[in-house]
Parts: structure tokens; C-alpha cells; sequence
């Protein structure tokens, strides 16, 4: 069947728009300017559905939203100059948590460049160390062929952002489109999938020897959608499982061989089994600094499996025994059914679940609850879990916030918990929420906000409002920066420096400003209640929780510390 | 089948291998010969921290394909990252950790060297015995070029030193590997 606009003359942006429909795009998050006035005049008769953001950072993190919650590439457009480098800082964060998105920037026209045009700014220049790749378009006839590879770029391999740079000029520029179809020829770039099936053998040989494994998990299961092969492997033999901050929901948290989530605030359990391993067998997961801590005391006893689609990550902290490149999809079914023909005895980790089911119950996770009316966060968390029946799709920014839900909130399901981990960004959660909903729009959408970080990107309540994307914000409002000063006050000596927040704005009256109905809440004892009257109100509602101001977030295993030195 | 029987792996016999090799690496890396491909490569190594000793780029004998040739200290940066993060560029296409044995490598030097008319015998001597061209004089200078390996350029440049060496520019090596005598 040949599509309508085969070698139809047209401007190199409608161009631009029948690439991305090629690649099924459906939705772009973005704001017009004068480097990009020509897609936006060939948005306006393309078949794509345009969400208007009200800050280029905003329509950023929601293509990352929209990514993490669907799988699918997320796509955010950007004018020149300041519009650029506005996106800068989700492109980074998209790089961190390797998010599959193309970000389409404008940029002056080509005699401009180079000579401090107005709104000029060498943004593939500027994003060079936080891109998987960039284009800058030279010939208005290289826009489909590096569309089709910016989306083969982002969404293969490990996934990251691809940025394309178009001048205006060559956008408004004549060209015959082309589709680019078939694999895109790009002899640099070749993304492993299969594991190497003696490396597999290998590391299935070692776990059925293993006395005291560990399954370390994270995002890049997520990433890879191999949740269902995660938990047939978990199947395979009574193995102890902890998820990272961006693997949650990878396998379901209220499980017998659920240890918990591991690293700064993981719980004991996790950070226990981690130093106390003779095997760690890591899918999909990179030993950051927050899981590792001290690195040269981290899992001392340890030998490690590592399976990874990107090799650089293999031994680049923590080195490798079993090495396994490929795609955690496609391994994992391999090392179950590698394992299960080995017929291990299970009795073999009687002993080291005796040791795990003993930490479990000497250091469960915890909070003291109040006695009256005060809103403790963990129990706001816990309200909200209940609210929502576990089954919402939930966003969150970065803090104390991000942590206790992490805690807290059972993740049953992959891709319900989106949040910003490697770069950590403040603000992510409302504009995320923004893209998941768009998404997803017949899942309950829930951001659990911090005061801090939703002051950042207020305006994208504009942005769900003018757009009647009914996201719910919980807004966990203890009046500070809290993880920052709970770490004033555990190690600068209770120096409190610019932490307090105020009470600015009045989080009611400034979403209702928005055109969003809003509530408040100060009393426990009303609180599941709130959640519900917020989740069951059409359009899109804040509820502004006041919680405990000064609760910290533990346990903590402090910044380079060892996992037995946890606090808390 | 009990845990612990010969056919399974016993833990204690996995080892991991040094990441620091000690020797000084020459990686040839051909890429693709568009913009910006040289400020990507250089911007990875800032970024990672790792510390280019020399680096040589220039055409190949494909229109669309550019060589780069970096050396660097590999008692200091482990090699292996290195290449693997090199690999994650989209435009590099292929990297070659060059062994010491299986690779030819060169370098050129130009020597600007004080040589008034009392020392320029002697000069002109040197340049003789390491095979090299002078290619400009002065009053009080010579100009001398130098083509060959590493240490090669490394000797003159001690010879010459004690006599007046005014400038001197060098390229960094390039290399390719040894052709198999079947070849």
C-alpha cells in the first residue's frame, strides 16, 4: 500500500511531520518560537496531537513521562536559543535514566550560525556530553533519514535522548519526502540483544552453587519490559530479589522473596543480604553510588553476575566475574531454562533465608506514628497506597517524598513508578504525571509532589488545565527543602542554610488560579478521604497534604559509608 | 543433583583479570567523516576523565570514513572502559587496541634547532644519522624533519636538546597493524 505523500513535493517541515507519523509518533509536548515557526505551521494540519507546555523543561519531562509509562518514544519540541537550552536539563535526566526520546530543536537559520544570531545557542554543542546522539541538519533531504535513525538511536540498545537540530531555513526549504524505511545504516551502531549462551551456562552453574545469592534488579528490566521474564526466573528457585529505585514494580513488592528496595534508603534487609552475598546476580542495574556506597567495602563477599545490554556499565564500578552483553528479554528466558536443567537443591538456602527472615524481623521498615491529628508522610504514603488500591500510576519529584514512597507504596507492575533517579531532578514529577496521563489516559494518574519541587514547575498546571489532562497531585507539603535539611541537621551540625520554604505560595488558591479544583488536608483522620473525594473529582486536582515538618527519611546509609553503617 | 557437585561452579574459582595493563596503548579508531565527530571523542574522554597523551586524525582511503589515532597511558586508565565507551558513539565504527607486535607506528617531528655557523656541522651530522631532511635554514637555525617511531623522535629530541632546540611540533603517531605474510 503506498502512502499518499510518496515524492509529493513539500516543505522540508511537513517533512518532518510525516517522519514522525512513520514512526507512529501520536503526541509532541512543546512550545513554538521563532527557529521553529515552521513545524509548528506544519503541526497545524498534520494528524499529531500537540500538547503546549508552558516551559520547555516541562514539555522535556513529558516526553519522559510519556516514555517511561508507555515504552513508547516521547517526543518534546523547542524553539532556538533559551528554548534549547531549556531542554537541557530533561535531556540530561533522560540520559541518566535512560529514557528513549527525540528531542526537535529549531535553530536559526544557516547563515546565522555561528555569528551570536539572535536566539542562537549550539545546543548539539551544549548536549553533546548528555545525548545518546545528535543530528544537526545540513540538507533539508537528511530530515526523514535522521528522524528514522534518531528513533531507531533512542528506542534500541540501551534507550537514550537523541536530539535533532533543524535550522529554520532548511525547514521551510522544498524537498521531495521520501519515506526512510528499512534498518537504518548505521555502521557505528549495532546493539547487542543475545547473551552469549556459555557466559549464561556459566553464571547458572555458579547461582545453583551459590549459598547466599541475591537478585539485584533494576531499571533496565523496566526498560527491556522483561517484568514477566524477571518473574518466571524468580521462579526458578527460592531466590531472595531487591529492586533498585528505578526497577520498582520489575517484580511485585508484596512477595515472599521480596527483600525490599536496596541502597541509601533501602531497607536493612536488602543492604544486609547485598554485604553478606557469596553471589550477586544484577540485571539490568549499574552499582550506582547510592546502592554501592563505599565501593571499596561494598559486597565483600560477593562474586557478581553481571547482565547488561550496554558493556560499558560491565566492570565499570564493580567488576564483573560473568560478564553477560545482551538484552535482559532475552537473556533471562535463557537463564531460567539453564538453571532450571540443572536441578539445584533449594535446601541449599535454608540457612541463608533463616539469616534474611531474622534481619526481617528485627529491622522491619518502619515510622512512630502521631497520636493525634498530624500527618506523618510515611502515612500519607501509606493513605495514598490505599486510596489508589495499588494500581495507580504514580509520578513523583525528587526528596524525602520520592524515598518514603519508594518505601512505602507497593509497586505490583512496572512502569507505575516514574520518577527521576540518576540525575534527580526537582520538578519531574508534575510535567512527567502530564505525559504518562497523555499516554495512558484511562489509568489513575497521581503525582506525589514536594513543596519544593512543584514550586519549580507550576506553570505545567496551565498546561494540564488548557488541556484538560486530569492528573492528580498529592502535594506533600512539609514547608522545606526536606531531604536537604535532614542532611543539615544528621551531618552539617543542624546549620539549617536557606532550607525553610515558607508558606508561599498558598498551594490552593494558586492551583485554583490554574483552573484546578483544589483541596487541603491537615488531619490524618481525613485524609484517605481527601485522596478519594481528589481521585473521584473530573479534571485535574491538587490536594495539599500538611505532614510532620521535621520527620527524616530512614534508614540511610550515609554518602560514602559502607551498608552496615546504616543509621536509622 | 546436590549443590556442590563437580559439574556446577564452585564460587571461590571466579576471578576477575587486572584492569590496569601498565603499557602505553595505541587505539585506531575509524569513524564516520562527519562534524563533530572529533569533539564528541574529545568530549568523552574529559568527561570520563581519561587523558589523551597524543592524538592524529586524517583521512582513510574511503571518502566517507576518517582515522583517529590516540595514544594513551594505560597504567592510569583502564583500557577496557575506554574502548567500550568509545563504542557507544554512534559515529565510531570500529576501535583496534593495537598489541605492540602487530602494529607498525609512526610519527613526524619538525626540530627547529640553533645552529649558527660554529655548531651547524654538527647538527647537519645528527640529522644524517637518524635519516632525517632539513628543511629550512637561517642565519642561526635549521629546520629539521624527523619521520619514524616513537622512541625514534624521543632519541633526536635528546640528542638535539643540549645543542639549542628553539621549537619543536609533533604529530602524535599513527599505525596500522602488520600484514599476516599470507596476505
Amino acid at each position: 500500500m503506498s502512502r499518499p505523500y510518496n515524492h509529493l513535493p513539500m516543505r522540508a517541515a511537513d517533512a518532518l511531520c510525516e517522519a514522525l507519523k512513520a514512526e507512529g509518533v501520536e503526541h509532541v509536548f512543546g512550545i513554538p518560537g521563532g527557529a521553529n515557526l515552521p513545524t509548528y505551521d506544519a503541526l497545524y494540519d498534520a494528524d499529531l496531537l500537540h500538547i503546549q507546555s508552558r516551559h520547555e523543561q516541562g514539555a522535556g519531562h513529558a516526553a519522559e513521562g510519556y516514555a517511561k509509562a508507555s515504552g513508547r518514544v516521547g517526543v518534546a519540541f523547542a524553539t532556538s536559543g533559551p528554548g534549547a537550552t531549556n531542554l537541557v536539563t530533561a535531556i540530561a535526566d533522560a540520559m541518566m535514566d535512560s529514557v528513549p526520546t527525540v528531542f526537535i530543536t529549531g535553530q536559526v537559520r544557516t547563515e546565522l550560525i555561528g555569528t551570536d544570531g539572535f536566539q542562537e545557542a549550539d545546543v548539539t554543542g551544549i548536549t553533546l556530553p548528555v545525548v545518546k546522539h545528535s543530528f544537526l541538519v545540513t540538507d533539508p533531504r537528511q530530515i526523514p533519514t535522521y528522524i528514522h535513525q534518531a528513533f531507531h538511536i533512542a528506542s534500541t540498545g540501551r534507550p537514550g535522548p537523541v536530539l535533532v537540530d533543524v535550522p529554520q531555513d532548511l525547514s521551510r526549504a522544498d524537498i521531495e519526502y521520501e519515506p526512510a524505511e528499512g534498518p537504518p545504516e548505521l555502521p557505528g551502531y549495532k546493539p547487542p540483544t543475545e547473551g552469549n549462551i556459555k557466559q549464561i551456562r556459566l553464571a547458572t552453574k555458579a547461582l545453583a552453587n551459590a549459598r547466599r545469592p541475591v537478585i539485584y534488579a533494576g531499571g533496565g528490566v523496566v526498560n527491556a519490559n522483561a517484568s514477566e521474564e524477571l518473574i518466571d526466573f524468580m521462579a526458578s528457585d527460592k531466590f531472595p530479589i531487591t529492586l533498585t529505585v528505578m526497577g520498582l514494580g520489575a517484580f511485585p513488592a508484596p512477595h515472599e522473596q521480596w527483600l525490599g528496595m536496596l541502597g541509601m534508603h533501602g531497607t536493612r534487609t536488602a543492604n544486609y543480604a547485598m554485604d553478606s552475598a557469596d553471589l550477586i546476580v544484577a540485571v539490568g542495574a549499574r552499582f550506582d553510588d547510592r546502592i554501592t556506597g563505599k565501593l571499596s567495602e561494598f559486597a565483600p563477599r560477593a562474586k557478581f553476575v553481571h547482565i547488561d545490554v550496554d558493556p560499558a556499565e560491565i566492570s565499570k564500578n564493580v567488576p564483573a566475574h560473568i560478564p553477560i552483553v545482551g538484552d535482559a528479554k532475552d537473556v533471562l528466558p535463557k537463564l531460567t531454562r539453564e538453571y532450571r536443567a540443572l536441578k539445584a537443591d533449594s535446601s541449599r538456602l535454608d540457612d541463608w533465608w533463616g539469616r534474611i527472615r531474622a534481619w526481617q524481623h528485627e529491622y522491619p521498615l518502619g515510622y512512630e506514628d502521631s497520636t493525634d491529628s498530624v500527618i506523618k508522610p510515611q502515612f500519607m504514603i501509606e493513605a495514598m497506597y490505599e486510596a489508589t488500591e495499588g494500581e495507580a500510576v504514580i509520578t513523583s519529584d525528587v526528596g524525602q517524598h520520592q524515598m518514603w514512597a519508594a518505601q512505602y507504596y507497593h509497586f505490583s507492575r512496572p512502569r507505575r513508578w516514574i520518577n527521576s533517579g540518576g540525575l534527580g531532578t526537582m520538578g519531574f514529577g508534575l510535567p512527567a504525571a502530564i505525559g504518562a496521563k497523555v499516554a495512558r489516559p484511562d489509568d489513575q494518574v497521581v503525582c506525589l509532589a514536594g513543596d519544593g519541587s512543584l514550586v519549580m514547575v507550576c506553570q505545567e498546571m496551565a498546561t494540564a488545565a488548557v488541556h484538560d489532562i486530569p492528573v492528580k497531585v498529592f502535594l506533600m507539603n512539609n514547608g522545606y527543602m526536606g531531604m536537604v535539611r535532614q542532611w543539615q541537621e544528621l551531618f552539617w551540625d543542624g546549620r539549617y542554610s536557606s532550607v525553610e520554604l515558607g508558606d508561599s505560595p498558598d498551594w490552593v488558591k494558586l492551583a485554583e488560579a490554574f483552573g484546578w479544583t483544589a483541596l487541603r488536608c491537615d488531619d490524618k483522620r481525613e485524609l484517605t478521604g481527601s485522596m478519594r473525594t481528589a481521585l473521584g473529582t473530573d479534571g485535574p486536582v491538587l490536594l495539599d497534604v500538611h505532614v510532620d515538618q521535621t520527620e527524616n527519611c530512614f534508614p540511610m546509609i550515609p554518602a560514602g559509608a559502607a551498608a552496615r553503617d546504616m543509621v536509622g | 543433583m546436590e549443590a556442590g557437585t563437580p559439574d556446577l561452579v564452585k564460587l571461590e574459582d571466579l576471578q576477575v583479570g587486572k584492569t590496569l595493563t601498565g603499557r602505553k596503548h595505541i587505539i585506531s579508531l575509524t569513524v564516520e567523516n562527519k562534524p563533530g565527530v572529533l569533539a564528541r571523542i574529545a568530549g568523552l574522554f574529559s568527561r570520563r576523565g581519561f587523558n589523551i597523551d597524543t592524538l592524529a586524525v586524517g583521512p582513510t582511503e574511503d571518502p566517507d570514513v576518517s582515522r583517529i589515532t590516540l595514544t594513551l597511558d594505560g597504567a592510569v586508565h583502564p583500557i577496557d572502559q575506554v574502548t567500550k565507551q568509545l563504542h557507544k558513539l554512534v559515529n565510531v565504527i570500529k576501535i583496534r587496541d593495537m598489541e605492540p607486535d602487530q602494529r607498525i607506528a609512526r610519527e613526524m617531528a619538525l626540530f627547529r634547532v640553533q645552529a649558527a655557523v660554529d655548531n651547524r656541522a654538527d647538527i647537519m651530522q645528527f640529522a644524517e644519522i637518524f635519516k632525517a631532511k632539513i628543511v629550512d635554514v637561517s642565519r642561526r637555525s635549521l629546520t629539521i624533519e624527523v619521520t619514524g617511531s616513537n622512541d625514534k623522535i624521543d632519541a633526536f629530541e635528546r640528542m638535539i636538546r643540549p645543542h639549542g632546540l628553539i621549537e619543536m611540533a609533533r604529530t602524535g603517531e599513527v599505525a596500522i597493524s602488520r600484514s599476516r605474510p599470507d596476505q
